[in-house]
């Protein structure tokens, strides 16, 4: 398939992509990494009348400590992540996640601003922001807003950037000392988008979680915490393997609420949810 | 038995390949052809439609579309097709059009044609045209189509029934000897539709010389000959008027052996514009027009003593073909396949067979590297394993006890096939050798005891290679089972080989050009190959049935022979020694004793200038050529699969697999064994991720690389090879095929493994692949 006509801009400056934002209308689409957009582009499944390339501002490209938060800028590529040493010193949870993104082809275009703001709910760096309470910051003309990730994702491919806004960073304050981090997934190829996965946090002194954060991704509309799973979890992380599933399952029931599709039923999605929760919760006991 | 000096039988390196490597491959794709127009098509959206009414209009305006075509123009210069076979009478189709008229029969197939400056222009062009469609119902599952649900009308009128195909084979008085089991082990088995997925997708450019009214069609084939044959008689040409040529092929397995709608109506849309026109099958397009496969629900049993004889098997297979069978091969091979070859290793004597093939709103079906021999191998293997483990016998001691004896059993198994000196026993204890069996079990047992379920599984075959005139020729269908080659000495002292046969990737060329270089003491560089030019090559049947090397391979050693013989007559008179003590080694004809030589240079100087210095007594031509009519080689080989299932969540990886296969001499190890592990990757993408998936509508779900999961060699386990070697005679290669083998056993091997780690939850599957949802299914942990 080929793509429809479009016009084509390589932008400058951020000023130049709001004006253009502004001039175009919505018609206009961000082109960050083009691993996602141009395929879309390609099945002829939306036809814009122009891509706005952001590639080359380059200010948007880093990874920096800034008062003891952790800044991303939108165009850090999926590699940058995976092999940066700030981010598996400070952001474990991350670096952990980042080899199950796409392919290594992919990862050395795909953006993290574009993984975001596409809000694949399969998607691994959407649930990790849930996980790790990760700021997404908005850019517009008017000036930036800052967004927790919870309320960024609004459903399936849906999010919280307004017209003329951008996706310009993530900021993250990393979790203190006592928290470990553990991600997983199930996909049927290594590289593929998962049925199901989870990005989890847990905290303790001692070897039992007391505190826990599970974000699943593959399970809904978009990346969710399961908070009724945290509360039944942080109790039963002692309880028998077979208990602990129930549990959570019974759990994850509340929380969660898994689409039936070709690749998997819901309910095969339920239980592979509840599988890693118990495997996390194992692996995250010291 | 001939001998040979060393090349044969050496992995050396594909020569061939370098192009490849060097980004230089030359595809149909590739080719540039002044004034070439882009063709695409409008493809239904509905399994079964009527077409009210097509107003291309507005597609017709767009600038840069030169012509858009409905099916009743491209009727007008090209006509319908139906596949026959005389051989079986019994089998019926219906005529199908290039393009679909009134009626379209699957989702997918094309409607009209836009031809464009370029694809992009005319894709544009596509979403203008206007169609007035009535959704029809389509035919429901194979099964309820079978028996023939009175609510579903026949899909083409005429044949007055869905069933295509019926077919029985009894063999050894099923019913007396059954009666003598003391179990019968049954199961039911879905087999899901697969497809090819080549690499390089169809592609066709096809160039109409109005003055002369020829054809000459550029084309991704495995055949062709077989295309040419077909375009003169639908378009209405002489068949001296068609040349197909072949530019490289980027993998076919199959797909590409068919004739296709699409490219048949862009030859008809060249005629009527008088210009090329290239198509090029996106991927999209490639999942619901290439040829399917696979499609069966197979009800089987297996009877044993308890002793652990097997006394015979029965099998009930629905295979669901297309709305149409596919042309020229029609789309009941694989049924065919299936049913006589199922307990085709074993020496039991019992066989009732009934295949019935049925028409489906979808894809057509078509043969799929394997064809049928995997479903045949699926079906038997794990009924054996069934068997053995209701016994209490280990599946290994099972195959042993059970296997045909060469020279004892009579030569024809149950289902008729002629397997009469097979090495199944030898293949067996040497891959239980190789994959040190004993010491796997000893490790699954102790992986068992620390939480881990390991899965062994075993998978004996048998592969119909390079068959004779009997399955095409005697059925009134213009496909040749023979191949031939010319040899012409060049004046430089290199050789160049015509062949009839086709390369799609596997390195068949490499082969040729060894047996070549063998038999004439050349160096690879001194060969030089032409291949897929109808208008060059001596008329081959091409590739499939694993026939390429064997029969290619069989004819460029013939021609071989016959100019070593030529060279040496001349060089004997020439240098005036006996025939007897020349050979040819190092470029030259030279005593073997003695320091007399020509080398090939001389001699090709003075056969195409000089032919006034050589002797007049013998035949001076440079030129040779050999034709080789195969009989069909039946090889076999087994396969083993280790596994690791995690029963928690379904998922099962492959950890290591092997095979151990005998097709006689290998020419060329690497190429052999490259064959091997590539089918091997085909077949346990079967057994774990692929199938097309369709709804109730008959709408295929999975149309993309995103969604029809191939394997990828990262997922993919070690593949160990070993070969056992059976003296092949009556020919001068001594080699039977390969091509299938790895597809033909990775599956069942596979899912034998899996259900032997799924045996301790005392449960199974029969159903590929195997998801993980299908897995969670079988162990009652989801719905
Ligand atoms: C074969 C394949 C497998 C994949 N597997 C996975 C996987 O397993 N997990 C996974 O997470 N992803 C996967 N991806 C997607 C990949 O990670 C994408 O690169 C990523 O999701 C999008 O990033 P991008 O930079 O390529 O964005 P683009 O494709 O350029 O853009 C995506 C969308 O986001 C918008 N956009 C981009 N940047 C911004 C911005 N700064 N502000 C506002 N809007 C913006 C665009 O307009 C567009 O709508 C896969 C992709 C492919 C092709």
């Amino acid at each position: 398939m080929k793509f429809a006509p479009f016009d084509y801009v390589c932008t400058r400056s951020l000023a130049e992509v709001y004006d253009l934002i502004e001039a175009r209308g919505p018609d206009a689409r961000i082109l960050a990494g083009g691993q996602s957009l141009l395929t879309t582009l390609a099945l002829r499944l939306s036809e814009p009348s122009v891509l706005l390339d952001i590639g080359g501002l380059q200010e948007l490209r880093f990874i920096e400590e800034r008062n003891g938060a952790i800044h991303v800028g939108a165009l850090t590529r999926h590699c940058e992540l995976e092999t940066s040493p700030l981010i598996a010193a400070r952001l474990p949870l991350i670096a952990q996640a980042m080899p199950h993104v796409a392919h290594a082809a992919i990862r050395n275009r795909g953006t993290i601003g574009g993984s975001l703001s596409l809000a694949d709910p399969a998607a691994e760096l959407p649930a990790c922001m849930l996980a790790l309470d990760a700021a997404i910051v908005l850019a517009s003309r008017d000036g930036e807003r800052r967004v927790r990730a919870e309320a960024f994702f609004k459903g399936l491919y849906h999010t919280d950037v307004r017209p003329g806004e951008l996706l310009v960073r993530v900021e993250i304050t990393p979790l203190e000392k006592e928290w470990r981090f553990h991600f997983a997934e199930f996909s049927r190829r290594r590289g593929d988008y998962a049925m199901v996965g989870l990005a989890a946090a847990a905290r303790g002194p001692g070897p039992l979680p007391e505190e826990l954060r599970l974000a699943f991704l593959g399970c809904g509309d978009r990346p969710v915490r399961a908070r009724e799973a945290e509360r039944v979890a942080s109790g039963s992380a002692s309880a028998p393997r077979a208990e602990r599933y129930s549990a959570l399952r019974r759990a994850l029931e509340k929380d969660l609420e898994p689409q039936s599709d070709p690749n998997a039923s819901s309910e095969t999605r339920m239980h592979l949810a509840a599988v890693l929760a118990d495997r996390a919760i194992e692996a995250l006991s010291g | 038995m001939n001998s040979f000096k060393g090349v044969v039988g050496t992995s050396v390196a594909r020569p061939q390949a370098r192009r490849f490597v060097f980004g230089r491959g030359r595809y149909t794709d590739d080719l540039r052809i002044a004034g070439t127009l882009h063709a695409v098509f409008l493809r239904s959206p509905y399994a079964h439609a009527r077409i009210e009414a097509i107003d291309l209009d507005a597609a017709r305006t767009v600038p840069g579309v030169v012509a858009a075509f409905d099916g009743k123009a491209i009727a007008s210069v090209c006509a319908a097709w139906t596949a026959q076979f005389a051989t079986l009478p019994d089998h019926r189709s219906a005529a199908q059009p290039p393009l679909a008229v009134e009626r379209a029969l699957w989702q997918g197939q094309p409607v009209a044609i836009v031809v464009a400056d370029t694809r992009a222009i005319g894709e544009d062009a596509l979403g203008l045209i206007e169609v007035q469609w009535h959704e029809l119902e389509p035919l429901p599952h194979p099964v309820a189509t079978a028996v023939a649900d009175p609510a579903h009308p026949p899909l083409h009128a005429a044949l007055g029934t869905n069933i295509a195909y019926e077919r029985c084979i009894v063999a050894g008085d099923p019913d007396t000897t059954l009666a003598g089991a003391d179990r019968v082990i049954k199961r039911r088995f879905q087999f899901t539709r697969h497809t090819g997925v080549p690499l390089e997708t169809r592609t066709v450019l096809a160039e109409f010389e109005p003055g002369l009214r020829r054809l000459t069609v550029y084309q991704s084939t495995q055949v062709p000959h077989q295309m040419r044959a077909i375009y003169a008689e639908l378009l209405g040409l002489s068949e001296a008027n068609v040349r197909v040529i072949v530019p490289d092929v980027g993998g076919a397995f199959g797909v590409k052996l068919h004739l296709y709608d699409d490219e048949i109506a862009v030859a008809a849309a060249s005629m009527l514009l008088g210009r090329p026109v290239k198509f090029v099958s996106d991927r999209l397009e490639a999942f619901v027009s290439d040829i399917h496969a696979r499609g069966h629900t197979v009800d089987a049993s297996v009877a044993v003593k308890n002793d652990g004889t097997v006394l015979g098997f029965e099998v009930d297979d629905i295979m669901e073909m297309g709305a149409y069978s596919v042309y020229p091969r029609t789309s009941v091979g694989e049924g065919l396949h299936a049913i006589s070859l199922t307990g085709a290793p074993y020496a039991a004597p019992a066989l009732r067979a009934r295949l019935r093939a049925v028409f489906q709103n979808k894809a057509p079906v078509g043969s799929y590297r394997g064809v049928g021999q995997p479903i045949a191998c699926g079906i038997t293997e794990h009924l054996i394993d069934a068997a053995a483990a209701e016994l209490g016998i280990d599946p290994a001691e099972m195959r042993r006890r059970n296997f045909r004896r060469a020279g004892i059993d009579p030569p024809k198994t149950a289902g008729g096939i002629a397997a009469g000196d097979l090495s199944h026993q030898r293949c067996l204890e040497r891959l239980l050798q190789l994959m040190d069996y004993d010491g796997l079990c000893a490790e699954r047992a102790s992986a068992r005891k620390a939480g881990r379920h390991l899965g062994i599984g075993i998978a004996a075959f048998v592969e119909m290679t390079a068959p004779g005139t009997g399955l095409y020729g005697a059925a009134g269908v213009k496909i040749a089972c023979s191949d031939g080659c010319t040899l012409r000495l060049e004046p430089s002292g290199v050789v160049t080989c015509v062949t009839g046969a086709t390369d799609q990737g596997q390195g068949s060329d490499t082969g040729m050009v060894q047996l070549i270089g063998d038999a004439l003491g050349l160096d690879f560089d001194q060969v030089r190959l032409v291949a897929g030019d109808t208008a060059v090559t001596p008329v081959g049947g091409g590739t499939w049935a694993s026939r390429g090397l064997v029969v290619g391979g069989e004819a460029a050693l013939g021609a071989a022979h016959a100019l070593r013989d030529r060279l040496i007559d001349i060089a004997a008179a020439l240098l005036d020694v006996r025939r007897d003590a020349l050979v040819l080694s190092a470029s030259a004809v030279r005593e073997r004793d003695g320091a007399k030589s020509l080398s090939l240079a001389e001699l090709g100087g003075m056969m195409h200038y000089r032919q006034d210095l050589l002797p007049s007594e013998v035949e001076r031509s440079p030129v040779v050529t050999f034709h080789v009519v195969p009989t069909g080689l039946i090889a076999n080989g087994i396969q083993a699969s280790l596994i690791e299932l995690d029963p928690e969540s379904g998922f099962v990886k492959p950890l290591r697999h092997w095979v151990v296969e005998d097709c006689g001499r290998v020419i060329n190890p690497m190429l052999a064994d490259e064959q091997l592990r590539g089918g091997v990757v085909q077949g346990l993408g079967e057994a774990l991720l692929e199938e097309c998936r369709y709804d109730e509508r008959s709408q295929l779900q999975n149309a993309t690389l995103a969604d029809y999961l191939v394997p990828m060699a990262s997922d993919m386990p070690d593949i160990v090879i070993d070969h056992v070697h059976t003296e092949v005679t009556g020919t001068l290669l001594g080699a039977k095929g390969i091509g299938e083998a790895g597809t033909i056993g990775a599956a069942a091997a596979f899912v034998n493994a899996l259900n032997d780690a799924l045996r301790a939850f005392g449960c199974a599957i029969s159903e590929i692949p195997c998801t993980p949802e299908r897995v969670l299914r079988a162990l009652r942990r989801v719905p």
